[in-house]
């Protein structure tokens, strides 16, 4: 399908938890769920401290376009509502629930009522969904391009390229069924040309399963893909299974695709038959300090110590506890931290896998331009960077298509000198965002090259 | 939680390749190629190998320590440098002329221009450059062989292949004896079989990539077979003097080469055609050297054509 081969590089799998049936954890005793589980603004508190809740009820509400509900995943009582700090490093509102260990749904949770395009919008955005694979996009925002009839093809990403993880093998597995009502859902509201699973070949079970399902769906490709990394990047995934090139600056819609992660897709054909919002996920819990890595249920908000003693703790010092997978995972700095929408997966490392490698000087091997699936020269960004001028560093970083880089980690593992790519991309990313934002406000021109 | 927990940016998980692992992976590879050159010239050799190596790794170690940089020698690749400026030299090379090409390859080449991975040009080669500007009489002959057979040693006293074959003598070596290093020539250089063994061991162990050995010897073979039309005399070309040495150790090398697979693949192209050019209408007989110093020099522009088109660029 695709006419040139991406970079990629070959991670270590360590899907311990593959045939791990997910298994649900005890209501917890307190819950602390936060406003913001996505790209875009956080949700607005609706509870204050004492309202009783149910399992589902709302308790944040969408603030704006690019938002998303929030609702509880325990039924008790409104604790508090804190400021917590977020990973992304900016204080966002929780609303801290007490749970009463009944874990009873919201009596008035409604099966939404869906007959045409706008209804389901509605209901897809009332849902809380938002993308499960990764960023977080609230689900609605992406589906609306449906609505303008521009998209011809779903890509559904099964591919779970990062290692340790999966929960998303788990759904394709256990709720096949599930995938099929969401394709037909979908199919309801847009006359996709083809709908696309990209499925990496190392979970031979899920293909067959799913090949199984779909086999009278002419419409419907299982797309098997080389067990390498990144092939769950949503630009990477729409090229090796469908050809097609997303542009610089361009969204997948653009192209005419939507792209879904499988158990997002789930989600959504259970939720327009319960109504039950995303209140809880699968979370694969494993790495190097996990004594035995396992899948787990746990509801929303659920702190993340709580989730690793539940699957039996570690067996050695915790170095680190990443909300993710290790390539793109992001580490927090304390195992209170709360399970978000977006988690779908708790990786411990022990303290010597935790321990920074020390970098030494790039020896211009060629390893990172090879690796890099984006087709970018990421030592080169680390040399641009180190350009005292400004405006020349800006200009230099946006020749070389800084704003490409997906983030994906393959430049740093490949890395001989264990230079800190990924990390010198974010702060000249950083920069270059300083660097227009700052002309745009003095009225130069410069801002859009 | 009263524990620190280490928060640094992804990834989480790095690959095992460390520079000193390509290096070690390097020396590796160039031990059959090191065994043969001692056994093939005794104990002179093993001489002038140790002069090399060790003033190589102690010139970085004290430019470090004066300059207060951080200490590199623990990346090995002071150790290649040094091993692989021997194996391009003589093994009658006066030991002080040894020491004094080792440390202008290390101090001069390398270090000044910054260190590991900071200097254009290849330390080894413009040292053994340098070298033979310097102390011509004895760097450009050819030393004798220890032992071997000895109608072979008697053709080959001082005159290597290549100046016999640039004076069209009739005297030459047979090309099994050209292969498993039984003519006059520099330490390292005169064992294709040896080389060739190092050569498979970086493919397997993914250090280089075979294109770039591949198309300067094969490049070499076909340009001097259109030059000659003779298949023989072609091949005579492929075994003699360093080509093969510099096409598996030095035309590969990381920090002097384009970064991208097309670039240095046109770079190992470049490199065969001058070799070539020099060998048949140079002044000197072995071209190997110069061309690689050469194609380094072109090496920045050759990267800057060869970049991939970023996935979804915009032109520019
Ligand atoms: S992190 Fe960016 S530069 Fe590095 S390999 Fe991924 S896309 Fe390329
Ligand atoms: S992988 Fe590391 S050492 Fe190699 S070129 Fe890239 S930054 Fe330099």
């Amino acid at each position: 399908m695709s006419l040139f081969k991406l970079g990629k590089v070959h991670v270590p799998h360590r899907k311990n938890t593959a045939e791990a049936i997910p298994v649900r954890m005890p209501a917890p005793a307190q819950v602390s769920i936060s406003m913001l589980h996505h790209i875009g603004a956080p949700a607005t508190p609706v509870v204050k401290p004492g309202d009783k809740v149910y399992v589902g009820t709302l308790v944040g509400e969408a603030a704006g376009y690019v938002s998303s509900p929030v609702h509880s995943s325990v039924s008790g009582t409104v604790k508090k509502i804190e400021k917590t700090l977020v990973s992304a490093g900016k204080e966002i509102d929780s609303v801290v629930i007490e749970s009463d260990g009944e874990m009873t749904p919201d009596p008035d949770l409604r099966v939404p009522e869906i007959t045409d395009f706008a209804s389901f919008s509605a209901a897809v955005r009332a849902s809380g969904l938002v993308g499960l694979g990764g960023a977080g996009f609230p689900t609605s925002v992406k589906l609306d391009a449906i609505g303008k009839g521009i998209i011809k093809r779903l890509v559904l990403n099964g591919a779970e390229c990062e290692p340790y993880i999966t929960s998303d093998t788990r759904t394709m597995v256990e709720k096949s069924d599930l995938l099929r009502e969401g394709v037909e859902l979908l199919c309801r509201f847009c006359d996709f040309e083809e709908v696309v699973f990209g499925i990496e070949k190392n979970k031979p079970e899920a293909i067959a399963k799913l090949k199984d399902v779909f086999a009278d769906m002419p419409k419907v490709r299982i797309c098997p893909m080389p067990s390498t990394y990144p092939q769950g990047g949503e630009k990477i995934l729409i090229y090796n299974t469908t050809g097609l090139v997303v542009p610089e600056g361009k969204l997948p819609a653009d192209v005419g695709v939507i792209v879904m992660n499988v158990t997002s897709l789930a989600f959504l054909a259970s939720y327009v038959k319960t109504g039950m919002p995303l209140v809880e996920k699968v979370i694969t819990v494993d790495g190097s300090a996990i004594a035995s890595p396992a899948n787990v249920i746990a509801p929303i908000g659920t702190s993340l110590g709580e989730v690793i003693e539940f699957v039996g703790g570690t067996s050695c010092e915790i170095g680190k506890i990443l909300l993710g997978g290790p390539m793109m995972g992001v580490a927090v700095w304390t195992d209170a931290h709360p399970v978000l929408k977006t988690t779908n997966a708790i990786t411990v490392l022990s303290e010597r896998d935790a321990a920074p490698p020390k970098s030494t000087a790039c020896i211009h091997c060629g390893r990172c331009v090879s690796a890099c699936p984006m087709g970018l020269q990421p030592t080169y960004f680390a040399r641009a960077l180190n350009i005292s001028d400004k405006r020349e560093m800006c200009e230099r970083l946006e020749d070389e298509k800084i704003g490409l880089c997906i983030e994906c980690g393959c430049c740093s593992f490949v890395c001989p000198a264990k230079r800190p790519l990924v990390e010198n991309n974010r702060l000249a990313k950083a920069a270059v965002r300083e660097y227009k934002t700052s002309t745009a406000a003095a009225g130069k021109k410069g801002g859009d090259k | 939680m009263d524990k620190q927990l280490v928060i640094s940016s992804s990834p989480h998980i790095r690959s095992t390749a460390s520079t000193s692992r390509i290096m070690l992976d390097v020396i590796i590879a160039l031990v059959p190629t090191t065994v043969m050159g001692v056994l093939l010239f005794g104990i002179r050799a093993l001489a002038v190998i140790a002069a090399c190596v060790v003033s190589a790794v102690l010139g970085e170690f004290l430019f470090n320590l004066i300059a207060k940089k951080p200490q590199t020698v623990g990346d090995l690749s002071a150790v290649v440098t040094g091993l692989l400026l021997a194996l391009n030299l003589h093994a009658d090379v006066p030991i002080w002329q040894c020491v004094i090409g080792s440390l202008f390859a290390i101090i001069v080449v390398k270090c000044l221009f910054g260190g590991i991975g900071c200097n254009f040009a290849n330390p080894a080669i413009t040292g053994r450059i340098f070298m033979t500007l310097c102390f011509t009489a004895s760097v450009g002959g050819g030393a004798s062989l220890a032992f071997g057979k000895p109608e072979v040693a008697d053709l080959t006293t001082s005159a290597t292949p290549l100046e016999l074959l640039s004076k069209e003598s009739d005297a030459l070596p047979s090309l099994l004896d050209m292969f498993l290093g039984f003519k006059s020539g520099a330490i390292g250089e005169v064992c294709g079989a040896a080389i060739l063994l190092g050569f498979l061991y970086l493919v397997i162990r993914r250090v280089i990539h075979f294109e770039v050995p591949l198309i300067f010897v094969g490049g070499v073979f076909v340009l001097s077979l259109a030059i000659t039309g003779n298949p023989l005399v072609s091949l005579y070309h492929v075994l003699s003097g360093g080509l093969l040495l510099g096409a598996v150790f030095m035309a590969t090398d990381y920090v002097t080469t384009p970064i991208t697979r097309l670039g240095k693949m046109i770079f190992a192209f470049g490199c065969a055609l001058i070799t070539v050019l020099i060998r048949f209408y140079g002044t000197y007989p072995e071209g190997v050297s110069f061309s690689i110093l050469i194609m380094n020099i072109l090496s920045p522009y050759i990267e800057k054509w060869t970049l991939k088109r970023p996935l979804g660029g915009a032109e520019k």
